[in-house]
């Protein structure tokens, strides 16, 4: 059997897993589903915790990055980034 | 090119242009007009040079002229870029269907961070959009975001997003920097949208109906939070819309809940003279 990855993003309201999620996108590998831009009004996990909690597993969290000298006022990319993956065994994908 | 005076914006109207980076106004087209374009958009527009005066892009008469008068359009369009604006250019815009994928999340052209200056985008749908047709997604409120074309892509989904859902004849006029996207076209139909792009050629100060610029609504505007924002960075948008709107009013002691002050107050920096 071959595993494939599912990933979620969350973008959350601070800096904290356990804020809650303002933006959301999802990947996935497996070919089940085709998520793309602007599919759903709705988040699929209230914050970040809830995500654990529904076994998905965090792999990379933003850094906390000073703000350039000069443009501290500058808004640009959300800041607080959760990458979160699951890992699926596809039985139809035997090698 | 207009023989009457067009209804302007209110300083509200701006006030939340500024908030939202859009206005939107619905079924601002009359239907023949609508059903004369639905004919005209499948063909194309012949292109126009780039800074082309609309007298000189669109004669007298003609489709693109015609909906540039239209009172409502006219009226916006002076409040916002001014009694003059060039073409900077335009395209018909189709969501085939049935295509399977979405335009990925982004601003058009590249990084634009003017800070007294910009260009508005006039979008208009000719038919009738359905949730399933993949209307324009849009963020409100990310005009201001200082990002690169598609740099975006990553966002699917912003909370208090708004997917275009709207009769025949609806326009928007967007800011040069909001986030938007054609959305995934899930229906049988094909979906079009008719944008031209406006650069003005006059400073934008006090270019709308400025008689309630004391409206506590302006404020309500100017302050406004969206869902999708972050706490910290909320805050950070509105001291952008405060500078935005200190360059179009040329006030600059305007401000929301002190938070332009507070930062730039620097005693040590006065004159002692």
């Amino acid at each position: 059997m071959t595993l494939r990855q599912q990933v979620l993003v969350l973008y959350l309201a601070n800096s904290a897993l356990d804020s809650h999620v303002v933006g959301w996108s999802r990947y996935d590998g497996t070919g089940a589903s085709q998520p793309t831009t602007g599919d759903s009004d709705e988040p699929p996990y209230p914050d970040g915790v809830a995500a654990l909690r529904d076994g998905w597993r965090l792999i990379q969290a933003s850094q906390l990055l000073p703000p350039q000298p000069g443009v501290e006022y500058g808004t640009s990319f959300l800041k607080h980034e959760f990458f979160f993956e699951k890992l699926s065994q596809d039985s139809s994908t035997l090698e | 090119m207009r023989t009457t005076t067009p209804p302007l914006l209110t300083s509200v109207q701006l006030a939340r242009f500024v908030s939202h980076g859009y206005l939107r106004m619905d079924a601002v087209v009359p239907d023949e007009m609508n059903q004369e374009a639905l004919k005209l958009l499948p063909h194309g527009m012949p292109g126009v040079p780039y800074g082309t005066q609309i007298a000189d892009a669109y004669p007298e008469g003609s489709f693109p002229r015609r909906l540039l008068e239209l009172p409502a359009v006219a009226g916006a369009l002076q409040a916002l870029v001014g009694p003059s604006p060039t073409v900077d250019h335009h395209a018909v815009h189709v969501r085939e269907p049935h295509e399977g994928h979405a335009q990925a999340l982004h601003g058009d052209a590249i990084i634009d961070v003017r800070p007294d200056a910009f260009d508005v985008q006039l979008m208009y749908y000719p038919q009738r959009v359905s949730p399933d047709m993949g209307g324009t997604l849009v963020v409100p409120g990310s005009h201001l975001r200082r990002t690169n074309e598609s740099d975006t892509g990553r966002y699917q989904n912003l909370r208090g997003q708004t997917r275009l859902v709207c009769p025949a004849g609806t326009v928007l006029l967007l800011h040069h920097g909001i986030w938007h996207g054609g959305r995934r076209n899930d229906s049988d139909l094909r979906r079009y949208m008719f944008k031209i792009r406006f650069n003005p050629t006059v400073p934008q100060v006090r270019l709308w109906d400025t008689t309630g610029m004391a409206d506590p609504e302006v404020a309500a505007e100017l302050g406004r939070y969206f869902p999708w924002y972050e706490t910290a960075t909320a805050r950070l948008e509105i001291y952008n819309r405060v500078l935005l709107w200190r360059a179009l009013t040329g006030d600059p002691s305007f401000d929301i809940e002190h938070w332009v002050t507070r930062v730039t107050n620097r005693p040590g920096q006065r004159s002692h003279a």
